[in-house]
C-alpha cells in the first residue's frame, strides 16, 4: 500500500497545481522579499485583534455544536471544541482559545489549558475516530498553563497523552497554527497528517522572552533568542515543522478576519479531500514517518539507520495525488 | 565520579574532592564510600543525582550492556548562537562528562531479563532533549518493538534543548509515537524519573510508562519551579514537585529507594514476561 503512495507521488511530480489554488506557501522563496522581522512576527501571533479560535470556527465551517467538559473535573474554556461541518462534510475541531479582550482573556486564561483542556481534547479525538470523522485542530497558545493547580492534576501527562493519542488516531488529522505555537502545550494539538500555518504564526520549543532569560540571562534579549530560535513562518517551512503556510491578507491576519478565514477554509478542504483517499494504516504509517524525521545529528560510524535528508513528504504537498490514483 | 559542594563551603578539613556534604541532613560524607552506596547519603538516604554510567552499573547485570548508537553526535540544526555557539557548548558539555550527549542507549539484561536500556545523564547540557537524545531513544523503542524485548527509561532531565529550537520540540512527538508502538505490541516500558525530570522529557515518553517509578525526593513537574511561584506570585509549598507530591496526586506507581529499583524493575519485567508464556494466565 505504501509502495503504491509512493509510486503515484512521483508519477504527479511536476504537478503543483494545489499549492496555488489553496493559495499555499509551500516554499520560503514563495514569501516576499520583505519580510518582517521574527520579533515583529512574534507581536503580530499575538496581537489581541488576530482571529482566534472561535473567529475562525465561525467563518469556516457550518453548523457548528460546543461539547463540554473532561468527564473528569470539568470544562476549561481554554479549549473549545466540537461537531461542524466543512463543506457538508462532519468534522470534529479542536482548538486553543484565546480572548479578544482582556476580560475574556482572564476567562480564557489567555489560551493557556489545563490538563483537563487537554484531557476534553481527547475525548473529543476519540469521538473522531470512533465514527470515522477527520480532526481539525487549531493551535494557538502562550504554553499549557504552568500554574501549581495544573501540576497537581498532571500537566504532563495530560500533554504526553494527548500526543500520544494523535500519532495513532485512525482518521485524517490536518493541524492550523493560527498564532502561537507555545512548546509542548501547542504539540499536544499539533500532531497530524498536515501540519499548516499562518504566514504570522510562530512555533517555539519555548518563548522568546523565556529562552532569553535562560540563554542570555536577561527577558530583555528576547528580540535576539526570537531570530536564534527560528519559530516564524519561513523557518518552520525550511525546518518541514509546517508542510506550508497559508498566506494572510496584506496587513495580518487582524487585518481581515473574513479573508484570513476563507484562506483557511480552501486549504482544510483541499488537503481533507487529499487525506480522505489515503486509506488509514497508510495515514498512519506516513504521520509516524513525518515526525520520525525531524532531527539533524552526524554518526561518523554511518549508523543504523540514517534519518533521510529531506522530508519527502513535503513532496506530497507539493504534488497531490490525482485523484484517480486510489 | 567528581561531586562538588552543594553548599559551595571549601573546609580545610574537607577537601571537595574528598568529601561531599549531605545538603538534606549536613553529614559530611566520604567520597568514596558515597559512591559505593550509588550517591545515597548513608545518614539520611538522600539521593544525589546518578550519573549515567553508574546508573548502568545499579541497574545492568555486570557486564551485560552493550550500548548502541554510540558515535551520535549533535549537529548544529539552526546554527544556534547565544552567548556561545551551540557547537561550542556541545564540545563542553562533552568535554565535561565524558559523553557524546545526553543519552546512553544499549542492549543489558535486568536480573537476567533482556532488555533494551536507555539512561540519561544531567550533566550533559542538563539532560535535555534535542536530536539525539531524540533518535537515540527513538531507536532504542524502535529496537525494543523489533526484538520484542522490554524498554527500560531512566529519565533525568531539565527538559527540550532550547538551542535545537522547534526542531527539539518534534523530539517529543517523535518518542512519544516510538514508545506508542510499544504499548500497541504490549511490549513493556518502564520509566523510571530521577532527579530532576521536568519540561519536555516528564511531558512526552517519561509519562507513558506502564509502569512509573520514581526515585525519593526527585523534582519532577511540567513547569520549572521557578516559573510556577512567579506565575502565582507566592513560595509553593514544601514538597511541591517532588516525586512524593506525584505519588500523592496519582502520577508514579511508586517512589523506589534506588537500593531497591533494580529488583523492582526486575519484578515488573517479570510479571510481564513476554517470551514466558508458560507463565501466564490463559485469558
Ligand atoms: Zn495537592
Ligand atoms: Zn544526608
Amino acid at each position: 500500500m505504501l509502495d503504491r503512495i509512493v509510486g503515484s507521488r512521483r508519477a504527479a511530480e511536476g504537478n503543483g497545481h494545489l499549492a496555488v489554488e489553496a493559495g499555499l506557501i509551500t516554499d520560503a522563496t514563495q514569501l516576499a522579499s520583505t519580510r518582517p522581522t521574527p520579533w515583529q512576527t512574534v507581536q503580530t501571533a499575538r496581537n489581541i485583534a488576530r482571529p482566534h479560535a472561535h473567529d475562525i470556527i465561525s467563518r469556516v465551517f457550518d453548523r457548528f455544536q460546543e461539547l463540554h467538559g473532561d468527564r473528569a473535573f470539568r470544562d476549561d474554556p481554554a479549549i473549545i471544541g466540537g461537531i461542524a461541518e466543512l463543506g457538508g462534510r462532519p468534522v470534529v475541531v479542536v482548538g486553543q482559545q484565546k480572548g479578544s479582550s482582556t476580560e475574556e482573556n482572564i476567562e480564557r486564561n489567555f489560551g493557556m489549558p489545563y490538563p483537563e483542556g487537554y484531557r476534553k481534547a481527547m475525548r473529543l479525538y476519540r469521538l473522531a475516530q470512533k465514527f470515522h470523522v477527520p480532526l481539525i485542530t487549531l493551535v494557538d497558545t502562550p504554553g499549557a498553563y504552568p500554574g501549581p493547580e495544573a501540576e497537581e492534576r498532571g500537566q504532563a501527562e495530560a500533554i504526553a497523552s494527548s500526543i500520544q493519542l494523535m500519532t495513532r488516531l485512525a482518521v485524517p488529522v490536518v493541524v492550523v497554527v493560527l498564532g502561537e505555537g507555545g512548546s509542548g502545550g501547542a504539540l499536544a494539538l499539533g500532531v497530524g497528517d498536515v501540519v499548516l500555518a499562518l504566514e504570522n504564526a510562530t512555533y517555539s520549543v519555548i518563548s522568546p522572552e523565556g529562552c532569553a532569560a535562560i540563554l542570555w540571562r536577561s527577558a530583555s534579549e528576547a528580540e535576539r533568542a526570537a531570530v536564534a530560535m527560528k519559530l516564524a513562518g519561513p523557518d518552520l517551512l525550511d525546518t518541514g515543522v509546517a508542510d506550508a503556510l497559508i498566506r494572510e491578507p496584506a496587513g495580518g491576519a487582524h487585518t481581515d478576519h473574513d479573508a484570513t478565514a476563507a484562506a483557511i477554509k480552501t486549504a482544510l478542504i483541499a488537503q481533507l479531500e487529499r487525506l480522505s483517499r489515503v486509506p488509514v494504516a497508510d495515514l498512519l504509517s506516513l504521520r509516524y514517518e513525518r515526525f520520525r524525521s525531524f532531527g539533524m545529528f552526524v554518526e561518523p560510524s554511518g549508523g543504523t539507520a540514517p534519518a533521510p535528508p529531506r522530508p519527502w513528504w513535503r513532496r506530497i504537498l507539493r504534488n497531490p495525488l490525482p485523484k484517480d490514483a486510489l | 565520579m567528581r561531586l562538588r559542594n552543594p553548599f559551595g563551603r571549601k573546609t580545610k578539613e574537607f577537601p571537595s574532592h574528598l568529601w561531599t556534604q549531605c545538603p538534606s541532613c549536613g553529614e559530611m560524607l566520604f567520597n568514596k564510600q558515597l559512591d559505593r552506596n550509588h550517591n545515597v547519603c548513608q545518614k539520611c538516604g538522600h539521593h544525589f543525582k546518578l550519573g549515567a554510567l553508574a546508573r548502568i552499573d545499579l541497574l545492568a547485570d555486570a557486564k551485560s550492556f552493550s550500548e548502541t548508537d554510540a558515535d551520535m553526535v549533535s549537529s548544529d540544526p539552526l546554527g544556534f548562537v547565544d552567548s556561545k555557539p551551540y557547537p561550542e557548548r556541545i564540545a563542553a558539555a562533552q568535554a565535561k562528562s565524558g559523553h557524546k550527549d545526553a543519552v546512553l542507549t544499549g542492549d543489558a539484561q535486568i536480573s537476567g531479563i533482556p532488555v533494551v536500556l536507555a539512561v540519561m545523564d544531567f550533566e550533559f547540557m542538563g539532560g535535555s532533549m534535542g536530536s539525539v537524545v531524540g533518535e537515540k531513544l527513538t531507536r532504542a523503542a524502535e529496537r525494543a518493538y523489533s526484538a520484542r524485548k522490554p524498554l527500560v527509561i531512566v529519565s533525568a532531565s531539565g527538559g527540550a534543548r532550547m538551542q535545537e529550537g522547534t526542531i527539539a520540540l518534534m523530539q517529543l512527538a517523535k518518542t512519544v509515537a516510538a514508545v506508542a508502538r510499544l504499548d500497541d505490541a504490549a511490549i513493556p516500558f518502564i520509566s523510571v524519573l530521577t532527579d530532576p525530570t521536568t519540561g519536555g522529557v516528564l511531558a512526552s515518553f517519561a509519562s507513558l510508562g506502564d509502569i512509573i517509578l520514581a526515585e525519593p525526593g526527585a523534582l519532577i513537574g511540567f513547569s520549572g519551579a521557578r516559573v510556577t511561584s512567579e506565575t502565582i506570585g507566592e513560595k509553593l509549598p514544601k514538597g511541591f514537585q517532588r516525586a512524593e507530591f506525584l505519588l500523592e496526586h496519582g502520577f508514579v506507581d511508586q517512589v523506589v529507594p534506588r537500593s531497591q529499583l533494580k529488583e523492582r524493575i526486575a519484578f515488573f519485567l517479570n510479571a510481564f514476561r513476554v517470551a514466558g508464556q508458560d507463565l501466564r494466565w490463559s485469558l
